[in-house]
């Protein structure tokens, strides 16, 4: 069939996240890595992963090794491969850069290294003896799951609660989906209920259970709540029809069937959640995106390669501007921004503040917010010992321990909103410390 | 351009890249394309009674990612009629006077079959014809091939039976399956040999397939031993060569050089070790005839950088550079520099000298979380161990040390008469043992 040699940059890339490496792509690129000596890859990882260890193992076609050595450090491996940003961790520090030559692919690397047995029917992990503790962990998502799944392996009985309708959490419903897509997020939750765990989706805690029944069923509670919707930013217009929250509208793409074709689409921010709405935007076809951020490029929070990724996926990129109001009888026909501007302050504090008189109007058919996720500051205040932070964060110990003994917390509630493998790392360290405790506790009652 | 042309006892070649005997030699039709392409020669693929070869007949090595570092057959002598190669060598000659036709015969060893044979191909017009007393797999079942080879005696006697019937040049190609080459390139020069062609194939078992159990390649049930090839096979053969080049009683014999040769920089170096033209079968195998190209391109320029007008000028330059390990200097001295502002921090020399060498290498974790490492000059004894294994091109370099010492081999050392002292060796203190 003809096609015509024509790309725009709108329909660059799609949606579809990269293909996994076949065997002899696996081979060469294991390969080039140099197996540096205390490997800066590795000491970049937040969960250490021995990451020259599980290349070797791959180069050597030993593909249960090169999973045990990944899944021993960080039990959600294979989602850590997909959408960790590998460019300012483990690839960004790979010595190759030096060279000014292309680091070591080590994401896909990981994906080839653990799908065999995420996704196979490989039990690489047998469950230790059971200790007869039962430990409810609130929340699905990756550090919820990642502490799940350590208890599990160490022989207590988990329950998962999750008010979302499908467990993951965020890298079910928010990540972006060139990235990975839904099915992949859903069949690594299913290897995480073969270590043991058991899930119950649709049950908010607070709501449909109880936080008190918790603690009475279970000797010790983990908190992995995340962090709540973007909230609305009180603008005229913002109940029109096509202004939406970013992360729904995310969750909209991951579920499939999202048609931008015609749409002018705002987005409305600067950070994670700003760059992959418009991206998926742009790659869905929309007609024109806009970023609208109000300061300039060198102060998104979104990192450079995900800005690349945009740019080239052909989104706009509109800075030094706020939102005033959105206009439209019904839904939206416009944004309307005022520039922005640094005013040199006293005292050497620059302050953002708008131009005057610099009101301009885009025309756009849909409004998204991605200015920042809520903190779960309602259901964490109800909470007997658990303080937050005056940013809402869950206040915790090195081992994660809130100020309920009983109580632990960890990922973006404890941190504010980082990454997959962060909040990995905070389930993974607190189910140790769990371990511990319990332990402890039971030598102490014999 | 400097001149490629060669002289091999008394065969003119329009340069020295000619091709092995073997699979790019089956045909008449191969070669007029491979001549065509640029090669200067060929040797035929070998001549006897033909053969039937299994189907399954090659497997490989790969390294790293890459493949055929090595190349492993249990392919047999031609499985054509003698007639029709006859045809066809004729053929080939008549549509290419100028390029070398060399032609592979094995048959049993008595000197009427030689002498039919030889009889025949040098009527169809070969330049030379070249002894298979090297072929590892199945004909040496047969008493033919390494069979004759590995024994000097049969070597000697049947080289001098061909020598008798022939009128043309007579090749010896060589086995590496024995011990000492000299002793093989002395038996062939002593029968009579124009020329010494060398290596042949090395035994081997490339690997075994780790579900069924059967080395490769896999020929039903069963595998066999074969015959490798290809890159990993070149230094074996570079010290063959060199060896049979330095040897005062084969001096002068010439030398075609074979084995693992693969771009201009091999030729150049089998050139240098004493060969007058080279031949190659496995990186055409791989790559196929156009390789020719690369190979006569890159030694011209290399040669004009030397200022060298012939390749002759470069042939066997570096065998009175081959010595004996009692002849060399024990006071070199060599110390390895590391160039800071190139070092990626890998780590890679630290790791490799502490294990492996002579834990002559410091690192550390600096304030922005490198790995800096520092040789410790003290304790290096200048192996060379860092400077091949480290990544990046330059950075650590091996510098020679003028520190007052005086030139001194091992035997002068022994003798009664030192030219001088001994330079101090650094030693390993003694940790383990320590109360
Ligand atoms: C748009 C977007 C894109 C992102 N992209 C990436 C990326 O590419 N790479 C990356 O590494 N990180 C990315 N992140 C960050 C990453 O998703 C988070 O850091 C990570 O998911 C945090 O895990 P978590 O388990 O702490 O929280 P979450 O993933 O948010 O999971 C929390 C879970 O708790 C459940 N829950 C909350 N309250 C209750 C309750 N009361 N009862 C029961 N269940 C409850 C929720 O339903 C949810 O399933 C992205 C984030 C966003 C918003
Ligand atoms: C498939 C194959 C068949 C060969 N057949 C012959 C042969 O019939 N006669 C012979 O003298 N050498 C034969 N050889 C050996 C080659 O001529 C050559 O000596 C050897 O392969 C080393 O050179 P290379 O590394 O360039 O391949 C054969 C080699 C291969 C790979
Ligand atoms: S040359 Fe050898 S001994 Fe010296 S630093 Fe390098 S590896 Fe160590």
């Amino acid at each position: 069939m003809h096609q015509t040699a024509v790309t725009t940059a709108a329909n660059a890339g799609g949606l579809a996240p990269a293909p996994t490496m076949t065997p002899d792509e696996a081979l060469v690129e294991a390969h080039r890595c140099l197996m540096c000596w205390d490997a800066p890859c590795t000491r970049a990882c937040p969960t250490t992963i021995d990451v020259p260890g599980f290349i070797k193992q791959i180069a050597y076609d030993d593909l249960i090794g090169s999973a045990r050595t990944i899944l021993e450090s960080n039990i959600l491996g294979a989602s850590c491969a997909r959408v960790c940003p590998t460019e300012v961790l483990c690839a960004g520090a790979c010595v190759l850069n030096d060279l000014h030559e292309r680091p070591i692919d080590i994401g896909r690397l990981q994906a080839y290294g653990t799908d065999g047995v995420v996704f196979g029917d490989i039990d690489l992990f047998k469950p230790s003896e059971p200790t007869g503790h039962s430990i409810a962990v609130v929340g699905a998502g990756p550090a919820g799951l990642a502490c799940g799944a350590e208890l599990a392996r160490l022989g207590h009985d988990v329950v998962l609660y999750d008010a979302n309708e499908e467990p993951g959490g965020l890298n079910t419903y928010g990540v972006a989906s060139y990235k990975m897509d839904m099915a992949t997020s859903l069949r690594e939750v299913d290897f995480v209920r073969r270590l043991g765990v058991e899930i119950r989706q649709s049950t908010a805690v607070g709501s449909d259970v109880a936080m008190d029944d918790l603690l009475v069923d279970h000797a010790a509670i983990f908190l992995g709540v995340g962090l709540g919707p973007v909230p609305p930013l009180g603008l005229d217009g913002e109940g029109l029809d096509g202004v939406a929250d970013a992360l729904e509208f995310i969750a909209d793409v991951r579920a499939g069937g999202v048609d931008l074709a015609g749409q002018r689409v705002a987005v409305i921010g600067g950070g994670n959640t700003a760059i992959d709405a418009v991206t998926q935007a742009a790659r869905l076809g929309a007609e024109r995106v806009y970023l609208v951020y109000r300061r300039g490029r060198d102060e998104m929070k979104a990192y450079p390669h995900d800005i690349e990724r945009a740019l080239t996926s052909g989104v706009e990129f509109i800075h030094w501007s706020a939102p005033v109001r959105i206009e439209g009888s019904g839904s939206v026909a416009a944004l309307v921004c005022e520039r922005t501007a640094y005013s040199g302050g006293g005292n050497g504090v620059r302050e953002l503040a708008a131009v005057p008189e610099s009101e301009y109007k885009l025309p756009v058919t849909m409004v998204m917010r991605a200015t920042g996720q809520e903190k779960r500051r309602g259901f964490l205040d109800a909470l007997d010992g658990v303080a937050t932070d005056a940013g809402g964060r869950v206040i915790v110990d090195e081992n994660f321990r809130t100020g309920n003994p009983r109580i632990w917390a960890g990922g973006d509630c404890v941190n504010g909103g980082r990454e997959v493998v962060n909040a990995v790392a905070h389930g993974k360290a607190a189910a140790l410390d769990i371990d511990r405790m319990l332990r402890s506790d039971d030598a102490a009652r014999e | 351009m400097a001149d490629l042309s060669v002289n091999i006892c008394g065969i003119e070649s329009p340069n020295p890249f000619w091709l092995a005997s073997a699979p790019p030699t089956n045909t008449g039709d191969q070669i007029a394309r491979a001549f065509d392409a640029g090669w200067g020669g060929a040797v035929w693929k070998t001549l006897g009674d033909p053969v039937e070869n299994v189907y399954s007949r090659y497997s490989a090595v790969d390294l790293n990612g890459q493949k055929m570092m090595g190349f492993s057959n249990i392919e047999l002598i031609t499985d054509r009629s003698l007639a029709v190669n006859l045809v066809e060598i004729e053929a080939v000659k008549k549509r290419h006077p100028e390029n070398v036709v060399i032609v592979s015969l094995m048959v049993e060893s008595n000197p009427e079959a030689w002498d039919e044979i030889i009889t025949q191909v040098e009527q169809a017009g070969a330049d030379g014809i070249e002894l298979n007393f090297g072929c590892p797999h199945g004909m040496s079942e047969r008493g033919m091939g390494s069979a004759v080879g590995q024994v000097p005696e049969y070597t000697c006697d049947i080289t001098r039976w061909a020598k008798a019937s022939a009128t043309v040049p007579v090749f010896v190609k060589l086995t590496p399956n024995i011990t000492d080459i000299t002793v093989a390139a002395r038996a062939a020069k002593s029968g009579g040999a124009d020329a010494v062609s060398l290596i042949n194939t090395i035994n081997s078992i490339t690997g075994v397939d780790l579900d069924s159990f059967i080395p490769r390649p896999v020929v039903g049930n069963k595998s066999s031993h074969g015959g490798y090839s290809g890159p990993a096979v070149k230094p074996i053969a570079l010290n063959m060569v060199a060896a049979i080049a330095a040897d005062p009683v084969t001096e002068g014999l010439p030398i075609s050089g074979i084995g693992g040769i693969a771009t201009w920089q091999d030729v150049a170096e089998f050139i240098l070790l004493g060969s007058t033209t080279v031949q190659v079968c496995t990186a055409v195998m791989h790559h196929g005839y156009r390789i020719v190209e690369g190979m006569a391109e890159g030694l011209s320029n290399y040669l004009d950088s030397k200022g060298m007008a012939s390749v002759n000028e470069l042939r066997g330059r570096a065998v009175a550079k081959v010595t004996d390990w009692q002849s060399l200097d024990i006071n070199y001295i060599v110390k390895a520099e590391i160039d800071q502002d190139k070092c990626i921090h890998c780590g890679l020399c630290y790791v490799a000298c502490l294990d492996g060498a002579h834990q002559a290498i410091g690192a550390e974790r600096t304030q922005d979380d490198k790995t800096r490492v520092w040789i410790i000059d003290d304790l290096c004894v200048g192996c060379n161990l860092c400077s091949l294994i480290c990544p990046v091109q330059g950075c650590i370099e091996m510098v020679e040390r003028e520190l007052g010492q005086t030139h001194m081999t091992w035997n002068e050392y022994l003798s009664d008469d030192k030219p001088g002292e001994l330079h101090p060796r650094p030693k390993h203190g003694i940790t383990i043992g320590e109360a």
